[in-house]
């Protein structure tokens, strides 16, 4: 009986700990591919949610409580992603900064919908996010049809005449990139001579390859992730052949480069304009390059949403979903990418897209 | 015809490697009826062991292509068949007796614990190789399409064929393969004939491991990029394909090895790239329909 006792009062206190920690904390979570073949993006958002959570935590928090960050793992997977929303749910998480993958972030939204959970991506483009998404939905990054209309319209214009082939990885962010690059294309008066879709996660794409070459592609547009695109010039350059290779933003990483090696020269890629050139930014770039990790891709975007809700949070007065979401959508916010804000979809309203090229292991802003 | 003939280059280094997993699949299930499922995961572990070596062979200085490539071998072949004996003896030997699904599950939870144990022991991102064996042929330059045919195709072609020559000389004619085929007929028999069951079964693993070895390394070689899940699709391809062939034929998984190989690659070609799996798996079917047995397999046939 002294045991029940001794077990009941360590219960109650236990409870009592809970409690009291729910109240001097915000729990907040960021979810992404921190394993399986996208993982280098998923540290990415795990060091720039690390680093904006201690920076905030640092001046005091939000609303005077500590922030606690959870991280959860998708893969990339639209099934785990949905599991892994409802655990972040039931952690009490009123804030997601993610997911990354867009076939990841679309199921999870009804989720964080339903739950009632403010999310916004750094890195999800594929437009149906926020079009079918309801108003607890936001995104830092840009949209695919804007990203395309970028894509396209350079294509057309810097290759006119040349034979252009289009091909996706049939994922909702590759699909849904590559469909609108070709929209585009056709719009500013040019066509694409190849159109096919590969299967993401295979490592042989020579019949591809030896399909580009018969068709005498002079440049190949990729829908889809760095790994695919990485093996793709490498069987490319191994078959003789010098296509440019022209894909979107989920190019952003070194692990890129690592596959190509020099192969990769050249390589073009639309992405944001690049937020650590932002006078705003230098002091957070250079307390990361300090820790001894480049601010590359995703990281002050994931830094960046975590920031805007953090201050809408402020300017709201309370976590609470619908405070948030309407200071989210009226508001003005200093992050890491600049003053940004969000329009009634839940896109953020910065600057498009530009193009940049690879060169020598890092990329840049292309010149012509 | 440069370019079929080009496709047909690339088809056929595909299904060498295809072949070479297949064969592993195929002599666990000639022995011991059972599909090891854990099989492709060895492979991945093959391709991971080969790059752990070559990055210390880097770092200790030889780099004479030669020499690592033997050395490389070797090591791979051998620390990955210390991993099929040890997944045959802590996995599947305990079960052996046991109802014929205990030992498959058994395989599928072993395929899985490969996965992670790579997945936390080497991370999760790819690891890429810079190219080790570059060049090769071109023919027809200067012309429509010239043909590509590189020294890394050449090696993985005519390493599939010898082994696999080797293989099944090994099973006809040695005193070794006499052990398996009696094995594979009857073991209860063969052990009361004086034949060590155990070990015998014990040594299939560790061959069929050594194969995964050798085509892990040729994988990372030719392709430049591996990462932990590497071994799951390469594992049904090659599954696929020595069910196609006739599981428990050796000839039977080089062939099919080859032919779903050769399917994906003509169908790309000359269709569209992305229903490849479906026209190769369409062809399984057919085949299965009226070759119940796969392609080379024989029809088991019920004593009464």
């Amino acid at each position: 009986m002294m045991n029940f006792k001794t077990l009941a009062s360590a219960a109650m206190l236990l409870g009592a700990l809970g409690i009291g920690s729910a109240q001097a904390e915000i729990r907040i979570a960021t979810a992404g591919p921190m394993t399986g073949q996208y993982a280098s993006f998923g540290q990415q958002m795990k060091a720039g949610a690390e680093q904006a959570v201690a920076d905030i935590n640092a001046k005091g928090g939000v609303l005077g409580q500590k922030l606690v960050l959870e991280i959860g793992d998708d893969a990339c997977d639209p099934k785990q992603a949905v599991a892994v929303a409802n655990q972040m749910v039931n952690k009490g998480v009123v804030f997601m900064a993610g997911h990354f993958c867009s076939g990841s972030s679309i199921p999870a939204s009804k989720v964080y919908e339903e739950e009632g959970v403010v999310m916004i991506s750094p890195a999800s483009t594929n437009p149906k996010l926020t079009d079918e998404g309801g108003d607890l939905v936001f995104r830092v990054c840009g949209r695919d049809d804007q990203q395309g209309m970028v894509a396209g319209k350079f294509l057309a214009e810097k290759f006119k005449g040349k034979n252009i082939a289009i091909i996706h990885d049939k994922t909702a962010y590759g699909k849904g990139l590559a469909d609108e690059t070709r929209k585009y294309l056709r719009k500013f008066g040019s066509k694409e001579k190849m159109y096919e879709a590969i299967t993401a996660g295979e490592k042989d794409y020579s019949a591809l390859v030896s399909k580009l070459k018969r068709n005498k592609i002079d440049v190949l547009y990729l829908g889809g992730y760095h790994t695919e695109a990485g093996l793709i010039i490498r069987q490319m350059r191994q078959q003789g052949m010098d296509t440019v290779l022209v894909s979107g933003d989920a190019l952003v990483t070194d692990e890129f480069w690592s596959i190509t090696g020099k192969d990769g020269e050249g390589t073009l890629m639309t992405f944001s304009p690049d937020p650590r050139k932002n006078p705003d930014a230098a002091p957070v770039v250079k307390e990361f390059r300090a820790k001894g990790i480049e601010p590359e891709g995703y990281v002050l975007y994931t830094y960046g949403a975590i920031q805007a809700w953090a201050q809408a949070a402020e300017q709201a007065g309370s976590t609470d979903v619908n405070k948030v979401t309407k200071a989210l959508h009226s508001g003005k916010f200093d992050t890491v990418l600049g003053k940004i804000g969000f329009d009634n979809k839940g896109d953020v309203t910065a600057p498009g897209y530009v193009f940049y090229v690879w060169k020598d292991g890092k990329y840049d802003y292309y010149k012509d | 015809m440069e370019y079929f003939i080009q496709q047909l280059i690339n088809g056929v280094t595909l299904g060498s490697i295809y072949g070479l997993i297949a064969i592993g699949y195929t002599m666990v299930y000639g022995i011991i009826g059972m599909i090891n499922f854990a099989h492709g995961d060895i492979f991945m572990v093959g391709a991971f062991v080969s790059l752990i070596i070559f990055v210390a062979l880097g770092l200790a200085g030889v780099t004479f292509v030669p020499l690592a490539f033997a050395i490389v071998l070797i090591v791979a072949i051998v620390i990955t068949s210390v991993y099929g004996w040890t997944v045959e003896r802590l996995a599947y030997r305990p079960l052996r007796g046991s109802f014929r699904l205990a030992p498959l599950i058994s395989a599928i939870g072993m395929s899985i614990f490969l996965q992670n144990f790579v997945q936390l022991a080497q991370g999760a991102r790819v690891k890429p190789m810079p190219p080790m064996i570059t060049g090769g042929f071109t023919f027809l330059e200067g012309s429509d399409f010239s043909i590509t045919l590189s020294w890394m195709q050449i090696i993985i072609v005519s390493l599939t064929v010898v082994l696999m020559a080797g293989f099944a000389l090994l099973i006809a004619r040695t005193p070794l393969g006499r052990a398996q085929r009696a094995c594979e007929q009857d073991r209860t028999m063969a052990a009361l004939l004086g034949v060590n069951v155990d070990r015998t079964i014990s040594l299939t693993f560790v061959m069929g491991a050594a194969l995964a070895a050798v085509a892990g390394m040729m994988f990372l070689l030719y392709y430049g990029v591996i990462d932990f899940y590497i071994g799951f699709l390469a594992g049904i391809k090659a599954f696929t394909a020595a069910v196609l062939g006739g599981i428990g034929s050796l000839p039977g998984a080089m062939l099919g090895g080859l032919l779903i190989g050769l399917i994906e690659t003509f169908w790309s070609a000359y269709f569209t790239i992305e229903y490849k799996d479906v026209a190769a798996f369409s062809i399984l079917v057919l085949a299965l329909i009226f070759r119940p047995y796969g392609l080379l397999g024989k029809p088991e046939i019920e004593k009464v």
